[in-house]
Formats: structure tokens, C-alpha cells, sequence
């Protein structure tokens, strides 16, 4: 880079306006990381077009010159996947920050990248309508970032992730090249490139617009909160009302340490001795929702449920949901740090995997409050820890990687809706074989021959794989044997 | 039931060593869909059975060769179904093939495309590499999504071995409605519909009337029942079989027509197009029969933002709608995953439709 920064800096400067261009050490500081703090590098050059086509000149001129570029949003991921290069140009999209149209008749919106998640929803809201899937961060991230790791949220298991819910996106290649890919049509001819696009991790291309499916309010949402005094009767409760045709909502679980963390933190009403509390909520048609309330109290009293409350109002409701959409920050007041895990494990293997972190936790020496998106298996061990205490950083990425391993061990995944980016980047060396990477890196070269979006993110190099201790074994076989081992 | 993995995977890996290409048969019930393809048949028929199905996981894992009735007849016993509803067109359809055709039936608006019910699959490449990607649980952001890749890319990417599907519960009541009208009046209640929270899984405007299928509890069946002004119709169920497998009266050709697969964003208003048309999956999905040439199908279509595909019928087929850029980035991908061209040669997209 430094050989070539001063002709980068002349033609980004030739192209883009003053406030575009971020080249002092105090201006790129704010730049240096994303939601995962732990991991910080300065940028080279940050760019902040006001323009798709200044976005598209930054493009060009990287590429001219082989410079690497990370794409990045609100900056509010939780796995380092917007984590700058030095030697590279960090391109944020976050000016790029208009809804373009809300199109009722069709059901659908059209939005910039920069658009925050939580925006889109309150402008569809006149019209009746909002965005399916609400990542806890969707007060700040944006629709391009959400694109970008397929973000998930507490209602997926209904709704779905973004993947579901996108119909179209205008990218720019890493040569600059604007692609339009899908639109307001149900499919498209082709290959499926908004499945392989939701959750590339800004390895494939930068998206630069998007549209959205808009879904209708729905006419009530109603919530119910179960107390257990036995997790895994609890984790039998979701499988009994999932069994009996019930799709909720929203499913989720947090156990004692999270449920006292919370309670602690925003008085919601959780009942502090329970092993295990279950939130359940239900929306859609009036009578419909009154109905399977009813229903679903039924099971959870027939399952044991110590407790059984359902929000007696609206305002109740929301108090029952903001126990949970904090629970984050309410184990960041119990701890000096925490470091949030986000495997997904089949169901069924819920108490067996929650015995086994606990084990780990002891083992580790480190407490582990769980939050758990229980309707699709999307589990959030947060490890506490505290940073200034020598090697206990080190302990707790160990200990999470043991958890990421228990994971992919049950027939799980190491990510649910956060991202390998830098931060799972050795576990996917555990998850997949030598072949699959090889194949995602192939896939990827369609995409982006010279490899300048964001590398280094998401997919791990097979020489990444054979340095880092523990391996994908399949049929007892050493993967990648060709490879030297240091 | 029979795993012939291993089986396929040395066939695949000889034909690669070999640039033998190969054509991929199931039940051989799709054909009609892709252009012709020049190859030693690759069957996948025998390749069957159910690997895993915990109905309260809401996951069943089965070998692309099972026939599409068995799943669901498993399915049904349970309460469940595939969400997304698929045509089988013919007896023998497989798994596999649904897949590879990405195809949904009446329900797709409503819950969602063969594409958003599939959670993970292992495939054979190109170069007879077994490879698995994604899983069998609800969320996963690790690595590329592939399997989604794999659906609607007519083989010509990889082998397609096993499955595993997100299913959903029966519902607990199904009924249809009719409602008489003409087209533009039906685009209009069915995005009317579309924006409130209703009960409705399908909707088609076929021979002057607009059907209108609602599926879930009783209570709100019997409540949007009130809101429609219209009575519940008999045989409901074989109204939309009939639609989703095309053997309603509608579909019957004579010798000069092609019946036209429009796809559209779902408001659009009525195609200037002479024929008469169908519309499904409310509105997005339009059936046209018609002996104009496929240039101006094709032209009208794209001019209102969507795309055609000829589903019956003779002659040249327009090339699809796919900008040149795009173009080439299909082909890249395609030499990705099968670099010496042997996985059904010909069903690329962009050489022919």
C-alpha cells in the first residue's frame, strides 16, 4: 500500500467531494472496528460516497489499482466482518440512505443500502405494512448490511431471514460494474443469485440497492411467558407446540443467569428463580391468535410450566420483549465483558448441548448465560469474562470455539445470523472439508477473480485450515493431505 | 430405499476424466421444462429414501430420488406438508427434480418458494466431488448458501444427492371461495387481500372468477368468509390440484398455441396479449395461452418488469431475458462447479431459454 497510496489518495480525490474522503488518523479511528470490538485495525482510506456512482468510481479505481476494499453499513455486526484493512479502502454505505419507493400495490419497497432496518418499517407503517426480519440491532444497522449477513432476527421462524424476504438487488462488481439481479417479480430467470448474494459477507459484490418484500401488520400480537423449573422441559414445550401445528412468532429462552441478568437490569416481571423462562408470542387474525393463546397455555401447564402468564396489554407485551432485547447489555452490566456466541443446533439437542456448556464453563473457569431463539435453534451462549485480567481473553475465545465445535458435534452450524467474518473464521475449518472451501473460493473467483472484496473475511484458505490445530475429519480422513503442516 | 451415492459419485468423476456429458434423470416427469440435453443418462431415480424426519424439528432429510407422493403421504400422517406446495407433473416425480426446476405451487405467495424451504443438501460437482453445504437447521450463515444455488439450476451445477427441507404444520381448515369478476377487478382485490392480515394460501382469476383459498384455524376462515362476498364453492381441493399440475380445461392447447409462464411483479395490470390468460399465485404468476410469436410474449413481459418461460407447445423458444453482464457471471459460476462442462450440456441458461 504505501507505494501506491499517493496515487490511490490523487484519484479518489479527483473523484469524490472533500467529506468523501476520510484520510486522517483521527477521522479513520471511528472506522477501525465493528460490533466485535475486540478485534480493531486501522483503515488505509475510508470512502463515504453520497452516490452510487461515486461508489462506483472508489470501485474502479481499487480495482485499477489492486486495492483491497471492505464494504461496510451501520457497522454494527457481530463477527469482524467489516473489519478494515490497512493496506485496503473501507467503502461505507451508509450515506446511501434513501427509500426510493414504497410500492403498495405491489408489496414492496425500494431502498438504498444505507437505510437503517428499523426506518424501512416505520415508513411502511402509514401504508399498513413492515419488513419482516428485525435483528435486535435494527434500530441502527442497515437493509445493506442486513443483505450482506442475511440477518435474522426473533421472528424468523415464521418470517424468515433476509434471504427470504429480498426479491431484488442492484450490485457493483469489484471491476464497478453495476449487475442487476431479481426485481419486484417473484423469481427470475437464472441462477439463484439472491441466495448466494444474502450472507456473502461483501466477499461477492456491493449491493447498492435493494428491493423488499413488505409484508401487513399483522391485527394483534399477543405474548405469553412460561416459567420452568427444568431447561430441557422447557426446550420439550417448544417441540410439543411447534408438533401441534403452532407456528408462533417469536420462541425464545433464556436460562436463570440471563433471566436474573434482565430482571436486574429492566424490572420486566421474570420470575428469578426459574431454571428456564419461555416467551411465546402469536400474531395474525384477532380470534385466530385468541385461540391458539389459548392453546398453547394449555400445553406449556400440561408440560410442567411452573408459571404461566400471559401480558395482560399492550404495554405488558412489550415489557415481556424488552427483558429479552436486553438481555445483552443486561449481562454487560453483570460483567465487565461478554463475548457473544451464535451457533444453531437442532432442537432436540437443547438440554444435552446446555449440559455441556456448562461443563465447558466450569472447565474454563468463565460464567455462560444462554439466550436462545428457541423456535429455529439459534442459540447465544454469552461468555463473561473480563478483558483486563490477563490470558482471560484468550480463555474465552478458546472456550468459545469448544461451543462453536459442541455445535457443528449435534448437527448444527457455527453461525445462525451473525457471520463467520474474522471471528469464526478457524471453526469454519471444523464445519466444512477441504472440497466445500474449495468450492466456496471458486464460486467466489466468478465473482471476484482478484479476490479484492473484503478478503481475508468468511471463507478460511486451505493453508488458513492446515495451520489451525483442529480439523474437519470426514470418514476418519486427514482433509487437504496435500498440504505441508507447521 | 437405496443409497447409491458412491455409485453415482464414480460415474460422475469417470464422465468428468472422461468430458463424457452427462444427462441427470429422475422420474424423467420435467423434460418439458429445460431445452433438450445431449448425454450418457446419469439416473437418480433409484437414489431413495427418507433419511431423517423429527416432525416437531419441522425437518425432514430425504435422497433426491424419492418420489415426491412418498414425502408428502410421510408429511401428511405427521399433519405437515411442503409449504411450498409443488406441481408434480407426472406420476414419478422426484425430489430431485422439483428441486433442480425450482418449482411451486398455488401456496408460493403465501409461505414461500421451493428455494426458501431448503435448509442444506449434498451434491456431486462437476468433477464428482461429494460436497455438503448448509444443514438441517433453520439458520445458517456459514459460508455461501449453495444449496439455495443448486435450486432452479436445471443440474447443470451439481448432482443433487440428498435434501433437508423446512415442512410446515397442515392447516387446520382449508376452504375455497369464488368470486365472479374480470381481470383488472381480481389484480385489485387480490392486492387488497395481499396487504391485510388474511387467512388467504391462494388465489387464481381463471375463466372469469376469482378463486380465493383460506387455510388456517375456523375462527379466521369463517371471519374473511364474511368479508368476501361470495360462497364457499365444492370440490375446492381438485380446483387447485387442477391448477397447480395444469389439467383443467384452461390448460388444453390446440395445435398452433404454447401455454406461457409469465412472471411479474404481482400488480401489474392486464398484458395486451391476445389469448387467454390465467392469473396465479396472485397475480405474480400468469398463465397465458396463445398462438402469438414468442417475441412479442417475451417483449410485453419484460417491458412490465418480468420474464417468460414456455412451458407446452412447438417451435423455436426465446432466449431468456438475461443481460449480457449477468451473462457472463453465469457462466463463470457454471465453470465453478463443473469446469469440463459435462452436467447437462445444453440447459445452461443464456445459450437457450
Amino acid at each position: 500500500m504505501t507505494s501506491i497510496y499517493p496515487a490511490l489518495i490523487a484519484a479518489l480525490r479527483a473523484e469524490l467531494p472533500e467529506d468523501a474522503l476520510l484520510t486522517s488518523p483521527e477521522s479513520l479511528r471511528p472506522y477501525e472496528c465493528d460490533g466485535l470490538s475486540a478485534y480493531r485495525r486501522m483503515p488505509g482510506v475510508v470512502c463515504l460516497p453520497h452516490t452510487v456512482s461515486q461508489a462506483q468510481a472508489v470501485l474502479r479505481i481499487c480495482h485499477r489499482l489492486r486495492v483491497p476494499v471492505v464494504p461496510r453499513g451501520a457497522g454494527t455486526g457481530l463477527s469482524g466482518g467489516a473489519l478494515p484493512l490497512t493496506d485496503g479502502v473501507l467503502l461505507g454505505l451508509a450515506r446511501l440512505n434513501q427509500i426510493l419507493d414504497i410500492d403498495v400495490r405491489n408489496r414492496c419497497a425500494v431502498v438504498q443500502p444505507g437505510v437503517r432496518n428499523l426506518a424501512l418499517s416505520e415508513a411502511a407503517r402509514p401504508y399498513g405494512f413492515y419488513y419482516a426480519p428485525d435483528p435486535s440491532s435494527q434500530i441502527a444497522c442497515t437493509i445493506g448490511g442486513n443483505v450482506a449477513e442475511n440477518s435474522g432476527g426473533v421472528h424468523c421462524l415464521k418470517y424468515g431471514l433476509t434471504v427470504h424476504n429480498v426479491l431484488g438487488v442492484k450490485i457493483l462488481t469489484p471491476e464497478g460494474e453495476l449487475l442487476e439481479i431479481g426485481g419486484k417479480a417473484l423469481d427470475a430467470p437464472g441462477y439463484d443469485l439472491l441466495a448466494v448474494l444474502c450472507g456473502s459477507e461483501g466477499l461477492l459484490g456491493v449491493v447498492v440497492e435493494i428491493t423488499v418484500r413488505l409484508l401487513p401488520l399483522p391485527e394483534r400480537a399477543q405474548v405469553v411467558l412460561a416459567a420452568f423449573d427444568d431447561v430441557a422441559r422447557a426446550g420439550e414445550a417448544v417441540g410439543r407446540i411447534l408438533s401441534a401445528g403452532i407456528i408462533p412468532a417469536g420462541m425464545e429462552m433464556m436460562d436463570n443467569l440471563a433471566i436474573r441478568a434482565a430482571e436486574d437490569f429492566v424490572h420486566a416481571g421474570y420470575p428469578v428463580d426459574a431454571a428456564a423462562i419461555l416467551l411465546v408470542e402469536l400474531d395474525g387474525e384477532n380470534r385466530e391468535v385468541s385461540e391458539q393463546i389459548f392453546q398453547v397455555r394449555q400445553m406449556l401447564l400440561d408440560l410442567g410450566a411452573t408459571e404461566v402468564h400471559t401480558a395482560r396489554d399492550e404495554a405488558e407485551r412489550l415489557l415481556f420483549w424488552k427483558g429479552r432485547k436486553n438481555a445483552f447489555p443486561a449481562i454487560g452490566r453483570m460483567s465487565p465483558d461478554y463475548y457473544c456466541m451464535d451457533g444453531t443446533i437442532p432442537r432436540r439437542r437443547l438440554p444435552e448441548v446446555l449440559t455441556r456448556i456448562a461443563q465447558l464453563s466450569e472447565e474454563y473457569g468463565l460464567p455462560v448465560a444462554n439466550v436462545f431463539h428457541a423456535g429455529d435453534g439459534n442459540l447465544h451462549p454469552l461468555i463473561l469474562y473480563d478483558a483486563n485480567r490477563p490470558g482471560e481473553l484468550a480463555r474465552t475465545e478458546a472456550l468459545g470455539g469448544r461451543i462453536l465445535e459442541l455445535c457443528i458435534e449435534v448437527g448444527g452450524t457455527i453461525t445462525g445470523e451473525h457471520g463467520v467474518g474474522i471471528e469464526k473464521i478457524e471453526q469454519m475449518c471444523v464445519q466444512f472439508g477441504g472440497p466445500e472451501l474449495a468450492q466456496f473460493h471458486a464460486l467466489r473467483a466468478a465473482f471476484d477473480p482478484e479476490g479484492l472484496l473484503n478478503p481475508g473475511k468468511a471463507v478460511p484458505t486451505l493453508h488458513r485450515c492446515a495451520e489451525f490445530g483442529r480439523m474437519h475429519v470426514h470418514g476418519g480422513q486427514l482433509p487437504h493431505p496435500a498440504l505441508e503442516r507447521f | 430405499m437405496a443409497n447409491l451415492g458412491p455409485e453415482l459419485q464414480e460415474r460422475v468423476r469417470a464422465a468428468c476424466a472422461a468430458g463424457q456429458p452427462l444427462r441427470i434423470s429422475g422420474g424423467g416427469t420435467k423434460d418439458f421444462l429445460s431445452p433438450a440435453c445431449e448425454g450418457a443418462v446419469l439416473d437418480v431415480s433409484g437414489h431413495t429414501g427418507l433419511i431423517d424426519y423429527a416432525p416437531s424439528e419441522l425437518v425432514l432429510t430425504a435422497r433426491a430420488g424419492t418420489p415426491l407422493k412418498e414425502i408428502e403421504s410421510i408429511l401428511a400422517q405427521h399433519g405437515q406438508m411442503l409449504g411450498f406446495e409443488p406441481p408434480h407433473f407426472g406420476a414419478g416425480a422426484t425430489l430431485g427434480g422439483t428441486l433442480a426446476c425450482a418449482l411451486s405451487g398455488p401456496r408460493r405467495p403465501y409461505a414461500g418458494a421451493a428455494r426458501d424451504f431448503v435448509l442444506g443438501m449434498h451434491i456431486l460437482n462437476g468433477r464428482g466431488e461429494l460436497l455438503g453445504f448448509g444443514g438441517q437447521v433453520m439458520k445458517n450463515v456459514a459460508g455461501f448458501d449453495v444449496s439455495r444455488l443448486m435450486v432452479g439450476a436445471r443440474g447443470t451445477l451439481g448432482v443433487i444427492l440428498d435434501v433437508s427441507l423446512k415442512v410446515l404444520p397442515l392447516p387446520a381448515e382449508e376452504r375455497t371461495l369464488r368470486v365472479a369478476c374480470g381481470q383488472e377487478d381480481a389484480i385489485a382485490l387480490m392486492a387488497g387481500w395481499a396487504g391485510k392480515p388474511l387467512p388467504v394460501s391462494a388465489t387464481a382469476w381463471i375463466d372469469g372468477a376469482l378463486m380465493v383459498r383460506l387455510s388456517g384455524l375456523s375462527q379466521a376462515v369463517e371471519a374473511m368468509t364474511q368479508q368476501v362476498i361470495s360462497e364457499p364453492v365444492s370440490g375446492g381441493q381438485a380446483f387447485w390440484q387442477g391448477l397447480r399440475e395444469q389439467t383443467l380445461p384452461f390448460f388444453a392447447l390446440q395445435p398452433d398455441e404454447s401455454l406461457w409462464r409469465i412472471s411479474l411483479p404481482p400488480g401489474s395490470p392486464p398484458l395486451a396479449l391476445s389469448g387467454r390468460t390465467c392469473l396465479d399465485w396472485g397475480g405474480a404468476q400468469r398463465w397465458l395461452v396463445t398462438a402469438q410469436p414468442p417475441e412479442s410474449v417475451a417483449s410485453a413481459a419484460h417491458q412490465a418488469g418480468g420474464a417468460v418461460t414456455r412451458y407446452r407447445g412447438s417451435g423455436d423458444v426465446p432466449v431468456a431475458n438475461i443481460s449480457p453482464a449477468l451473462l457472463g457471471l453465469h457462466q463463470r459460476i457454471k465453470r465453478a462447479f463443473d469446469p469440463a462442462g459435462i452436467l447437462n450440456p445444453g440447459r445452461e441458461f443464456g445459450v437457450r431459454s
